[in-house]
């Protein structure tokens, strides 16, 4: 286990993991009609240098929220932040003005969102789009900026870069504007590398020309990433760490051989049971979670899960287990992992 | 159960089906370029391939959704294009659709019961209001929704569920084939196991006959007995599910398996992937030949000069590729971002 980590290239193995975003105890609330969405509601991370952490959780469960929270990208109202720091290379990022949040922005963090066909400006060429990031963070000429571009558009795979600079987002297919996407994002050399669900709206060979991508950056600039996913395959294939997030909370996290090899929360276990496997027999019946996600403008006093899990005990709908730790790098917000609960075999 | 079904007998034959779109200055789009198969009463034939390979088309022209510009699709051995408008209205009962977006194939200024009852009053199933209320009760306990549930609007429901009244609406006319156009691509995980467990188990309660759409390559092998893969408009392999997954012949195939992530940190770190270099050439001016020889590791030059042809090379296993079944050129060779 501990060589494969190793083999993974990750900071996990080593003992001076040096981190660099800290988010401790954050809530985030949404104020609508009909009260107050508690979208995130106390969540914890870690990503050190260097290091690729998957984040993977249903639509609702918070995972872009927070994203989007780190970045200070929500608008306020109707968003708020409740409680809770973030730390970015030591600094608090909710304590930072807006002008230094620009400096931020595209500068040190990158981001990359999930549609490619609506999140680059149709009426800018390409090229405009990328150096302009550099003009205003690197304070480069346009000249530099022009030849920084090109070789930003040759490293995520987009021939005839030079032609490509001068052309507009229309001019490129959906695979090729995520290539423009990650160019512009990585321009600056970000130390954070945010990825909402990069691959979603594009095809399986395209979604692997771009794992690869994202792959090389990582080992050629030690760039930290945070993948946002639903796909666990995905996880599988590129992250070192892996959070899952539920109603909110962080339901389970540890490394990616833990989460995928020994789960120790049911709501992984039953995402990990629910997709069917392309290695798998088919005769297996897929086994799905029942019922539907709680609502966060009400959420349940107790575990979050109880509702939908099948080994609900009393306590887990009264009181909410918090995160039990299960190993030094694996904690599972779950009862079962209490010494005083008998072993469950799944 | 399906006892009574011939499970040998086509239901659907699709003989040298085209489909072209006029795409302005002249310019036709060919989606669908002479594609032939069969589907057989009761099995559930999968069908994928990248967007914009014509797999959707495939769908609606089947239902005469779209009209063809070749070719004839046979439904119980009747060539369906050449029906008068009331026999394809009486034969429409037979044929239904499930559709992607739960979100936008719902009327939203319906509720349940209309957009149910809809069905019925088009083919004068209920005969009265009473029958009609009692017969959408069930069809929405047949899906697992709760009967009380039928005079809310699609905007009190999750997209599961909305998902499973877009199926009680198809079930309504009692139809013997269904297709399904990408059913859960906009699911939750854990919600896609949930309508998938459900298409299965009426298919084994009601004899139903489906067409599988869908880009998620692990859930199409769950699914179908058979897969047939598109790229470009063309069919390029077509064979037993298992068979399929295990011995892909076509490069293209081999390729679209290798893409997919294995949920698997053991497995995946082994695997060696096959990247196939760039993007789907344009189906308004498709490349000379075999349509995927400008990604094709194995391409030479007879596959820029004629296209080959579907070829029975093992039984039930067909593909098109002049070299089907050689082995691919070792990763290094071919990997490539761009």
């Amino acid at each position: 286990m501990k060589s494969d980590n190793k083999l993974r290239n990750s900071s996990i193995g080593q003992t001076n993991a040096q981190p660099l975003l800290e988010v401790e105890d954050l809530h985030v609330s949404f104020d609508v009609r009909g009260g107050e969405v508690q979208a995130v509601r106390g969540v914890n991370m870690v990503i050190n240098k260097g290091e690729v952490v998957g984040i993977v959780g249903e639509s609702g469960c918070g995972k872009s929220v927070t994203a989007q929270t780190l970045m200070r990208l929500i608008p306020s109202p109707p968003s708020r932040v409740k409680k809770g720091s973030i730390r970015f290379a030591g600094e608090d990022v909710l304590k930072k003005s807006e002008k230094e949040m620009q400096q931020l922005r595209g500068g040190r963090m990158g981001m990359i969102f999930q549609d490619p066909m609506t999140s680059l400006n149709p009426t800018m060429t390409v090229g405009r789009q990328i150096t302009e990031n550099l003009i205003r963070h690197r304070n480069m000429s346009m000249k530099e900026a022009h030849k920084r571009g090109v070789e930003m558009l040759n490293l995520v795979g987009i021939p005839l870069a030079e032609t490509r600079m001068k052309q507009y987002p229309h001019e490129f297919s959906g695979g090729m504007r995520q290539r423009v996407m990650i160019a512009i994002a990585l321009a600056c050399d970000p130390e954070l590398l945010i990825a909402d669900e990069p691959t979603t709206a594009l095809d399986v060979t395209i979604q692997a020309q771009i794992l690869e991508v994202m792959k090389e950056l990582r080992n050629r600039l030690n760039t930290s990433i945070m993948l946002i996913t639903h796909d666990l395959g995905i996880v599988a294939d590129v992250c070192d760490k892996v959070i899952v997030m539920y109603a909110g909370q962080v339901a389970e996290t540890g490394t990616v051989h833990e989460i995928f090899n020994n789960p120790k929360h049911p709501y992984t276990q039953g995402l990990l049971e629910s997709i069917p496997r392309l290695d798998d027999d088919k005769s297996q019946p897929l086994v799905p979670i029942p019922g539907t996600p709680p609502d966060l403008i009400k959420p349940p006093t107790g575990c979050a899960f109880a509702a939908r899990c099948k080994y609900t005990m009393d306590i887990c709908t009264r009181v909410d287990p918090g995160l039990f730790e299960c190993s030094s790098t694996q904690s599972a917000r779950c009862w079962l992992n209490h010494e005083m609960a008998k072993e469950v075999h799944a | 159960m399906s006892s009574s079904l011939n499970k040998n007998k086509p239901l659907i034959e699709v003989n040298n089906l085209s489909k072209l779109f006029r795409v302005g200055k002249g310019r036709t789009l060919k989606a669908v370029n002479d594609v032939s198969f069969f589907i057989r009463e009761g099995e559930t034939l999968g069908m994928v391939g990248e967007s914009g390979c014509g797999k959707s088309t495939v769908g609606r022209t089947l239902l005469r959704l779209y009209e063809p510009s070749g070719g004839e699709v046979k439904f119980e051995g009747k060539d369906i294009y050449k029906l008068s408008p009331s026999e394809m209205k009486a034969i429409r009962r037979d044929m239904q659709m499930i559709f992607q977006d739960p979100y936008a194939s719902l009327n939203p200024r319906l509720t349940v019961n209309d957009i149910i009852g809809e069905a019925l009053d088009i083919h004068n199933l209920a005969k009265n209001r009473t029958e009609r209320k009692a017969r959408v009760a069930e069809l929405l306990q047949l899906v697992g929704l709760n009967a009380e549930h039928a005079n809310r609007y699609p905007h009190e429901f999750s997209g599961g569920q909305r998902q499973r009244i877009g199926i009680a609406r198809a079930l309504a006319v009692n139809p013997k084939f269904i297709v399904c156009d990408e059913p859960i691509s906009a699911l939750d995980v854990s919600i896609q196991a949930q309508v998938v467990n459900l298409l299965k188990e009426l298919q084994r309660k009601m004899g139903l006959t489906y067409l599988f759409i869908a880009h998620d390559l692990s859930m199409v092998k769950y699914i179908s007995d058979r897969v047939a893969v598109m790229y470009l408009g063309k069919l390029v392999e077509l064979a037993e599910s298992e068979t399929l997954y295990d011995e892909p012949l076509h490069p293209y195939t081999r390729a679209l398996l290798s893409a997919v992530p294995i949920p698997d940190p053991d497995s995946e770190t082994q695997k060696r992937r096959i990247v196939i270099k760039g993007d789907l050439p344009s189906a308004i001016d498709p490349p000379s030949g075999c349509p995927f020889r400008t990604r094709c590791p194995l391409a030479k030059e007879v596959c820029a000069k004629e296209m080959p042809p579907l070829i029975e090379h093992r039984p039930g296993h067909y593909a098109a590729c002049h070299f089907a079944g050689e082995p691919l050129p070792s990763q290094e060779g071919i990997v490539s971002a761009g």
